[in-house]
């Protein structure tokens, strides 16, 4: 696959999470039992204070006047400026607590991969030199850490480090104690696999024939694998990582909900619970959006490192 | 297909039927159900007439675990066959048919690839809230994929072997070439798909229910169970690791039923 081609089917990816995104909210809207414009008013206003001055209000406002078609049509324009209302609960602009929440989200999936990596790549590496014991204990670990969802990874780390040990906080944010147990989860999901693909790889390579015929020509172990196994290992697990992408994302979602990490996974799951409809988009479409530029970074990495272009996943 | 199975893909065989029938006949076996409240026997510990304990509103965990387990269960049974069903038949089309076919259905795949699987699900169950169908159409929606990938790559490259073009020559018919040539080339796969897409499919509805917009209550789901516990760990901990366990051992016997995938 050419760089090209790639490029052009991740923007149809941009515009096609943008609309998908769109359509499905609309559809959410127009399906909320009753009338929508009173139940929107009630849940912004509160219970008491709906008339029907109020529910006009909200009538006018997100187009529930007008036909289907054309009220589409409207969401679609909207959308393609970057004009994704107010929340229905806060009432403040989506786009503005989007913002607010990417950075959180993002700081939590930074450092959850980051960890992983510091945990998966050693590990990886060790296992495929030594073997034995060591590979045997890690693929068990795997193998069993694998098996549980990540909202069951955090729960366990919360009762272990924060309601046994007392060491961490239990959840919230603020401190840096506070992002230690959200990124140790995301980091133990991730590495529960890439680790095995580090090792695969870190086999591979350690027995071709071109790394025999390194070490054979002289170099030292260490020259060896500066020079001809990073390079030859990182190719896949670089790939694998685009695969692994949707983990995170998933990830995040669970645990900024299990930890009250206030960043967009968190406000999804929470709109979703009080049916705060433009909240829902902007999120959603978020996620979405961040879901493809991360995967268009995995490309180009995947092709900087393997120029000949045949490996992407 | 191999006769010799591994020894893990053997052990999630039988885990995974201890499952089943824990799921869909423990309720034979005691007279409690899993709605009757006995509020003056919360939190209880395993004994003679409530065999896994009780829960905080004193409801019989014995049953409502087994209840959690059928729902998962037939959720991810009802997934597999849907997805499976229209994955491998798109693929079949999109990898013999005429071309637009095949890139009309990359497009769509595409697109709907380019949302996390959750927040997708996540949308869905926004819609219509609580619903166990709603929740099976998601779900099906984002797991035909694979199949449909896995399939059109097979078959497009059994399509243009010796083998299938001499059959076509002597004027076999698409059913035939299906049952002969196609469907051989991707069975075994399938096995893997459908496992790993089981444990998808309960990871998944665990996860909604986890974050409280999947089943709800007074509906028994291992992921409700989680959260609706927690706050008992103090008093009652093995009535947190009931559900833990279960799900653990379930999505657990489903991978090991896959094989490995890669690694």
């Amino acid at each position: 696959m050419s760089l090209r081609y790639l490029l052009l089917k991740r923007l149809l990816q941009l515009v096609a999470v943008s609309w998908g995104v769109g359509t499905l909210t609309f559809i959410l809207m127009r399906a909320l039992p009753g009338d929508m414009a009173y139940r929107i008013a009630a849940s912004r206003y509160g219970m008491d204070a709906v008339n029907t001055q109020a529910a006009d209000m909200v009538r006018k406002e997100l187009g529930l006047d007008q036909g289907g078609w054309s009220a589409y049509w409207h969401w679609l324009g909207d959308l393609a400026q970057w004009n994704l209302g107010k929340s229905l609960v806060s009432g403040q602009p989506v786009s503005d607590s989007l913002w607010h929440m990417l950075g959180h989200s993002l700081l939590l999936a930074f450092s959850g991969m980051v960890l992983a990596a510091l945990i998966a790549i050693p590990l990886g590496l060790a296992s495929a030199r030594y073997g034995g014991w060591l590979n045997r204990i890690t693929l068990v670990l795997s193998t069993g850490m694998r098996a549980l969802p990540v909202f069951v990874i955090g729960l366990l780390a919360v009762l272990v480090f924060a309601l046994e040990l007392n060491w961490l906080p239990v959840a919230g944010f603020g401190t840096p104690a506070h992002l230690v147990l959200p990124a140790l989860t995301l980091a133990l999901s991730l590495a529960a696999i890439s680790n095995r693909v580090v090792h695969t790889e870190a086999v591979r390579v350690f027995n071709a024939p071109f790394y025999e015929f390194a070490k054979t020509k002289g170099l030292s172990p260490r020259r060896a694998f500066l020079r001809h196994g990073i390079r030859n290992m990182a190719v896949p697990v670089v790939a694998f990582f685009g695969v692994q992408l949707i983990t995170v994302v998933e990830g995040v979602v669970m645990i900024e909900s299990l930890f009250s990490w206030p960043g967009i996974g968190h406000g999804l799951a929470h709109a979703i619970f009080a049916r705060d409809i433009p909240l829902i988009q902007g999120a959603a479409m978020m996620m979405g959006i961040l879901f493809v530029v991360l995967n268009t970074l995995v490309d180009l990495a995947c092709h900087w490192l393997d120029p000949r272009g045949a490996t992407t996943a | 297909m191999k006769t010799n199975i591994s020894v893990s893909r053997l052990a999630g065989i039988v885990l995974l039927v201890l499952l089943c029938l824990y799921a869909y006949t423990a309720p034979l076996f005691t007279e409690q159900d899993a709605t009757t409240q006995n509020l003056s026997q919360i939190l209880a510990s395993p004994d003679g007439s409530h065999w896994f304990g009780t829960d905080h509103f004193g409801r019989d965990m014995w049953v409502r675990l087994a209840d959690a387990l059928r729902l998962s269960l037939s959720l991810a049974a009802l997934c597999v066959l849907t997805s499976a069903g229209i994955g491998v038949c798109l693929g079949v089309i999109a990898a013999t048919g005429p071309s637009w076919i095949d890139r009309l259905l990359d497009g769509i795949t595409t697109m709907i690839m380019a949302l996390p699987g959750l927040v997708l699900v996540l949308i869905f169950a926004a819609i219509v809230p609580g619903s166990f169908w709603m929740l099976y159409v998601a779900i099906s929606l984002v797991q035909w994929i694979e199949y449909f990938r896995v399939t059109r790559a097979v078959v497009h490259r059994v399509a243009r072997s010796p083998e299938v073009q001499s059959s076509r020559l002597m004027g076999f018919g698409a059913l035939y070439l299906f049952r002969r040539h196609y469907w051989p080339a991707i069975a075994p796969q399938l096995v893997t798909l459908a496992s790993f897409g089981a444990a998808g499919a309960i990871l998944m509805m665990a996860s909604l229910g986890f974050v409280y917009v999947g089943i709800q209550p007074p509906l028994a789901e291992l992921g409700l169970m989680i959260v609706e516990h927690f706050p008992y760990y103090e008093d009652a901990p093995w009535l947190l690791a009931q559900p833990l366990i279960a799900l653990a051992l379930v999505v657990l016997s489903c991978q090991l039923l896959g094989g490995r995938k890669e690694v």
